[in-house]
């Protein structure tokens, strides 16, 4: 067992099988807006806000890695604040603006951070990626709403964002492929350019 | 994960009325806690209350000079918080050195202080444990042990509390604020709010079934220097192996004239000792600071590196004080 994955606790094997005094499923009518769209749903209050994208709304650009908030793959904005989607219900997100990697892009013209994701190879298998680059939005506007990091030398002041900020605020999206390097440096370049 | 019913109250008093009239009913905030346990089914409610519209998202100025922190809150917006990044650092600090910047955006005050162990075993179902079922035993005890307990734990769980947030507030004399279904309202010192294992891990706070957190209240500044020093398996997004809560006040010739000590990882709960603390500034030893609070230490094998580790923590900590 790695020390580091151990430290998040152990995905167990969760027997699926309904008991017999278990409550039956509750189906929800349920609108979500996502990427500026209008959904009208029906769900059982079970589903994620991942699940809600990726099987019942058809926008497979958000990945599923962990399913437990340990590797950022299904990360999606709401309200232009990053989260990680696997780990809130889509019934707690009615009526908030969701945004996933696919509306990011304005028709043609590809969001910067994309642009600067294939200008600096910022990908390998390119799974991880959709939950980068929404991470990467929305990281870059708490860095200037002047949000401190763990890594900031001084947290009443602002911090420049240097490559150690960078990889600090996006150490919640993991990469398999270890891309990390063009990662930042996509990042870094995206970071000047008016977002 | 089990089917449950969804509610979404709009009201403290209508969300304090469902978790009571409910059997097996649990709030959801951020939910990045209870959802990753009910997916596991270590956590089976069957009702979810949704209190994520109610009214407790507000950080305000107390008549007192301090700080009210309103259940809802995210950590990131709490770390954000001007005051509390100039006069609450120790808090700043340690929120910012917990999880995520994706999961610091939904997590909230009061889900944190509640969030459960990451002993392995207790997410592990096919294995006994007194905490999600009472009685079974501990395998943890005997088991692969390198992140439980190795101060106040007991025959039956040796558990830690794996929150950053908890340390920092345990230093600063918090207080949780609550409500229930009644209209009652308690206040209750952080000190008392976890409890050590005992007999009944199961029961980790002194929160009554059905009580609800309205707020964290923080006293007035404490001067000195704020530090969190965390120690763990990876530079970021990891739980703490050790870490150290501190807030130094530095008088003659840099030696500290007050200090508040508190350590993460080590124990049920986030663990203070008063006397290592006046011991620390009576001496200027960090090292007769740990003698005091290690002193009823005992590991359990792969956490025996723990004692060491807190000791050498506590060192770090006191240089950094010596050098700011
Ligand atoms: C991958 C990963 C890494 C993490 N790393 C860290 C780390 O390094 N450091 C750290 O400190 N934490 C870490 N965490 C834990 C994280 O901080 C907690 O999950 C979070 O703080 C819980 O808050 P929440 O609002 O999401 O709680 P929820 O999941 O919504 O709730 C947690 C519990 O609190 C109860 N509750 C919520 N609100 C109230 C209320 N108002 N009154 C009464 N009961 C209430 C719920 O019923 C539930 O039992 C990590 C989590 C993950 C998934
Ligand atoms: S240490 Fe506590 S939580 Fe872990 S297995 Fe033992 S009883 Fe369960
Ligand atoms: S799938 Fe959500 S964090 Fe991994
Ligand atoms: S590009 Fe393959 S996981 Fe990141």
């Amino acid at each position: 067992m790695a020390a580091g994955a151990a430290s998040f606790g152990w995905p167990g094997h969760p027997s699926a099988a309904p008991a017999p005094d278990d409550p039956a499923p509750q189906m929800l009518p349920l609108r979500l807006t996502v990427n500026g769209r209008g959904h009208d749903l029906r769900l059982d209050s079970r589903t994620t806000l991942l699940d809600a994208l990726r099987e019942h709304i058809g926008l497979t650009g958000t990945k599923k890695g962990c399913d437990h908030g340990q590797c950022g793959a299904c990360t999606v904005l709401v309200e232009g604040r990053r989260i990680n989607s696997c780990l809130t219900l889509a019934a707690m997100h009615e009526g908030d603006a969701v945004t996933t990697v696919e509306g990011l892009a304005k028709g043609e013209a590809l969001h910067p951070i994309q642009a600067a994701f294939i200008a600096h190879d910022g990908f390998q298998c390119g799974y991880c990626t959709p939950g980068q680059i929404c991470s990467a939005v929305g990281m870059l506007a708490e860095a200037r709403a002047g949000w401190p990091s763990h890594v900031t030398a001084d947290i009443a002041g602002t911090a420049a964002l240097s490559d150690a900020e960078i990889r600090e605020r996006m150490s919640g999206n993991l990469c398999r492929c270890s891309a990390y390097p063009n990662i930042v440096a996509a990042i870094r370049d995206a970071a000047g350019s008016d977002l | 994960m089990k089917a449950f019913t969804y509610e979404r109250p709009d009201s403290v008093a209508a969300a304090a009325s469902l978790a009571a009239e409910r059997p097996n009913a649990r709030l959801i905030a951020g939910g990045t806690n209870l959802l990753d346990l009910m997916k596991l089914q270590i956590e089976t409610p069957t009702t979810l209350i949704d209190v994520n519209r109610l009214p407790l998202d507000q950080v305000a100025d107390t008549p007192e000079g301090g700080l009210r922190v309103g259940a809802l809150v995210r950590n990131a917006d709490l770390a954000a918080h001007p005051r509390v990044r100039k006069e609450y650092g120790v808090l700043a600090k340690a929120l910012l050195a917990g999880a995520s910047g994706q999961l610091r955006n939904k997590a909230t005050t009061a889900g944190n202080l509640l969030q459960r162990t990451r002993c392995y075993y207790f997410y592990d179902t096919s294995k006994p444990c007194n905490k999600r079922a009472p009685g079974s035993g501990c395998a943890a005890i005997g088991g692969y042990n390198r992140i439980m307990a190795v101060l106040g734990a007991s025959e039956s769980c040796i558990a830690t509390n794996p929150s950053d947030m908890n340390v920092a507030l345990r230093a600063l004399d918090a207080t949780v604020e609550t409500a229930d279904a009644g209209g009652g309202a308690r206040t209750i010192p952080i000190a008392a709010f976890h409890r050590l294992p005992g007999d009944t891990p199961e029961i980790e706070t002194a929160l009554r079934p059905g009580e609800i957190i309205t707020a964290v209240s923080l006293p007035k500044p404490v001067p000195g220097i704020h530090l969190y020093r965390k120690v763990r398996d990876r530079a970021s997004y990891a739980f703490a192996t050790v870490s150290v809560a501190a807030i130094v006040a530095k008088g003659d010739g840099g030696r500290p004239s007050a200090a508040r000590l508190a350590f993460g990882g080590l124990a049920h709960k986030p663990w203070r000792d008063e006397t290592a603390e006046r011991i620390l500034v009576e001496t200027g030893s960090a090292d007769a600071a740990a003698d005091r609070v290690l002193a009823g230490a005992r590991g359990y094998g792969s956490n025996d590196f723990k004692i060491p580790l807190a000791r050498r923590t506590l060192r770090a900590v006191m240089d950094e004080a010596a050098h700011a």
